[in-house]
C-alpha cells in the first residue's frame, strides 16, 4: 500500500513545473527591469499612476457590484431549484448551467448586440448586466449544491419549535448555505477583476478592467510591469483566499455534471 | 398549487429567459443572410449552407479554429484524467503533510484566475526559451483540468472498500490484473465526469490560449472569434455553426441527465 503514494510523484513535479514555478517567475519579472537587475520601479509604477490605480480601482468595484447583484439573483433561484416543494425534475438545474457551454466571448457579443438593438448605450450598466448574466450559474450552482445537500430535519426542527418561515431561513437555512456562498463568491470575484476580452465587448473599449491592462502590457512586451500587475492581483487572491479559509473546501466545484 | 408556487415558478423563468436571450439572438439570426447580428434581411438557410460546404470568405480560418478548438480538448482532457486519476491514487494514499500539500498544490489552478495562469505560463515559457505553439496551448490547457479531474475521482476512491483490491491479489490476479478489472471500473464515474468537466473548461477556454499560443497563428474558435470582433466584422457563419452547438450541447446533456435520473429512479 505504501508504494501507492508513490503514484502522486509524477503530478507533484507537473504542478511544480506548470504552477509552482510560474508563479514563481511572476515575482521575479516583476522585481526586474527590462535587463533583468533587481527593481521595485514596477511595484512603484503602479501606485504612482494614476490611470492603474483608477483602473484597479474600478475593477474592484465592479467586481463587489457583480458578486452582490450575482448573489441577489442567484440565491433565490438556488434556494427554489432545491427546493423540492418547487421543482422537482434536474432538468431544470441543467438549463441553468448549460449556457456556460456556450463560448463565452459568442455569448457576450450577443448580449453587447442586444442592448445596442434596444437602444441601451453600452457602458457601465451594460458591463455590470453583462457580467452578471456571464457569472450567474457560477453563483447558482455552489449554493444549490449545498441547500440541496442539507439536512432538512435541521428546518423542520425549528419550525415545530415555533420559529416563523422567516427566522427559520434567517437562523438556520442561510447560515447553514453560507458555504456555497463564500465558494459562489469566489467563482465570482476574482474572474470578474480578471476578464479582460468580456468588458471590451460590453463597453465597446470605453471601460477597461484590470485584466485588459494587464493583457496590453504584456502583449506589448512589457512584461516586467505585465508581471508586477498580476503579482498585486495574486496578492488579492491570496488575502481572499486566506479570509475564507478552508470552510467551503468541501464544496468546491466537484462535479458540474 | 398556491400563489408561492407560482411565483417561485415565474421567477425561475424570467432567470432562464434572461439567460438564454444571447443564445436565440444568435439562433434566430442565423437563419438571414446579413453581415452583422440584429440585422434581419429575410429568411435563409445560406449561412448554413455556407457552413458546411466551406464557400465562405476566411472559410479555412473558422474551420482549422474549429478543429484545433477540438483537438486540442481531446488531447488535454484525455492526459489530464490519465494524470488526474493516477494523481488521485497517490495523493488518497499519502498520509499527514505530504497530503495537505498536494491537496493545497492542487487547490491552486482551480482559484488562479485564467489571466494568471496565462501570464505565468507565458512567462514561464519565455524564460525556457520555449517556441510557443500548439504544444505549450495543450500544456497549459492540461494545467487547469486536471485539479478537476483529482477532485473528481477523489470522493469515488474514498468509497471504494480497500478490501476488494486486497482480495483481488489474494485471489490470485497481478497487481495489473487487480487494477484493470477493479480499481478502473471503480474509479470509472469519477474519470468520466473529470474528463467531462476537463473537455469543456478547454472548449470554452480563452485567456490561457491567448497568451501561450505563441505568434505563429495558431487559433482556437474563441481566439479566432475575438480577433474577429477586435477587427469590427464577426464572420456571419459564426452563428449556424454556435447554433448547432448548443443544440448538440443541450441533446447530450439531457440525455445524461435523464439516463442519470432513471438510474437513481431504479437504485
Amino acid at each position: 500500500m505504501n508504494k501507492r503514494s508513490n503514484w502522486a510523484l509524477p503530478y507533484f513535479i507537473f504542478l511544480v513545473l506548470f504552477v509552482v514555478v510560474p508563479l514563481l517567475l511572476i515575482l521575479v519579472y516583476a522585481l526586474q527591469d527590462a535587463s533583468g537587475h533587481f527593481t521595485l520601479a514596477n511595484i512603484g509604477k503602479f501606485f504612482s499612476d494614476g490611470d492603474s490605480l483608477s483602473t484597479f480601482a474600478l475593477s474592484i468595484e465592479v467586481a463587489i457590484e457583480n458578486t452582490i447583484l450575482c448573489i441577489l439573483i442567484g440565491y433565490p433561484a438556488a434556494w427554489i431549484l432545491a427546493n423540492k416543494e418547487y421543482n422537482k425534475g434536474a432538468v431544470t438545474v441543467v438549463l441553468f448551467i448549460l449556457p456556460m457551454w456556450i463560448n463565452a466571448l459568442m455569448r457576450t457579443l450577443a448580449t453587447a448586440e442586444l442592448f445596442t438593438m434596444a437602444g441601451i448605450q453600452l457602458g457601465k450598466g451594460t458591463l455590470l448586466f453583462g457580467m452578471c448574466y456571464d457569472y450567474l450559474p457560477f453563483m447558482i450552482y455552489p449554493i444549490y449544491n449545498v441547500l440541496n445537500k442539507m439536512d432538512k430535519s435541521y428546518a423542520e426542527a425549528a419550525q415545530d419549535l415555533g420559529a416563523t418561515p422567516g427566522e427559520v431561513f434567517r437562523k438556520v437555512t442561510l447560515p447553514l448555505s453560507m458555504p456555497g456562498v463564500l465558494s459562489g463568491v469566489m467563482m465570482v470575484f476574482m474572474p470578474t477583476v480578471s476578464t479582460f476580452a468580456i468588458s471590451e465587448f460590453l463597453t465597446n473599449n470605453k471601460i477597461k478592467l484590470f485584466g485588459t491592462i494587464i493583457q496590453e502590457n504584456i502583449n506589448n512586451s512589457m512584461w516586467n510591469y505585465g508581471a508586477a500587475l498580476s503579482l498585486i492581483m495574486l496578492v488579492i487572491i491570496g488575502i481572499t483566499t486566506f479570509l475564507q479559509g478552508n470552510e467551503s473546501e468541501e464544496n468546491s466545484v466537484g462535479g458540474i455534471i | 398549487m398556491n400563489t408561492r408556487k407560482v411565483f417561485a415558478r415565474i421567477y425561475i423563468w424570467i432567470v432562464l429567459v434572461v439567460l438564454y436571450a444571447p443564445i436565440l439572438f444568435i439562433a434566430v439570426f442565423s437563419f438571414t443572410e446579413a453581415k452583422s447580428l440584429g440585422n434581419w434581411t429575410g429568411f435563409s438557410m445560406n449561412l448554413y449552407k455556407n457552413l458546411f460546404t466551406g464557400s465562405m470568405q476566411n472559410s479555412s480560418g473558422l474551420i482549422s479554429a474549429v478543429e484545433n478548438t477540438l483537438v486540442i480538448a481531446l488531447i488535454a482532457s484525455v492526459i489530464a484524467t490519465l494524470l488526474g486519476t493516477v494523481a488521485a491514487i497517490g495523493i488518497f494514499n499519502l498520509k499527514g503533510r505530504k497530503k495537505n500539500v498536494m491537496n493545497f498544490l492542487n487547490n491552486i489552478p482551480m482559484i488562479n484566475p485564467d489571466i494568471i495562469t496565462g501570464v505565468s505560463l507565458f512567462l514561464l515559457f519565455v524564460f525556457l526559451h520555449i517556441s510557443q505553439g500548439y504544444t505549450t496551448v495543450v500544456l497549459a490547457h492540461i494545467t487547469f483540468c486536471t485539479p478537476y479531474v483529482v477532485l473528481n475521482v477523489m470522493p469515488k476512491l474514498s468509497q471504494l472498500n480497500p478490501n476488494i483490491y486486497e482480495a483481488a491479489l489474494d485471489l490470485g490476479a497481478t497487481p495489473m490484473q487487480a487494477l484493470r478489472k477493479v480499481l478502473v471500473p471503480a474509479l470509472r464515474p469519477g474519470m468520466i465526469s473529470g474528463f467531462i468537466l476537463s473537455f469543456t473548461m478547454s472548449l470554452d477556454d480563452f485567456a490561457v490560449t491567448f497568451f501561450t499560443r505563441g505568434t505563429i497563428g495558431l487559433d482556437t474558435l474563441s481566439t479566432y472569434i475575438y480577433a474577429d470582433a477586435r477587427k469590427g466584422g464577426l464572420t456571419p457563419e459564426l452563428k449556424p455553426l454556435m447554433t448547432i452547438l448548443f443544440l448538440l450541447i443541450l441533446v447530450v446533456l439531457l440525455i445524461i441527465n435523464i439516463r442519470q435520473s432513471k438510474n437513481s429512479n431504479k437504485k
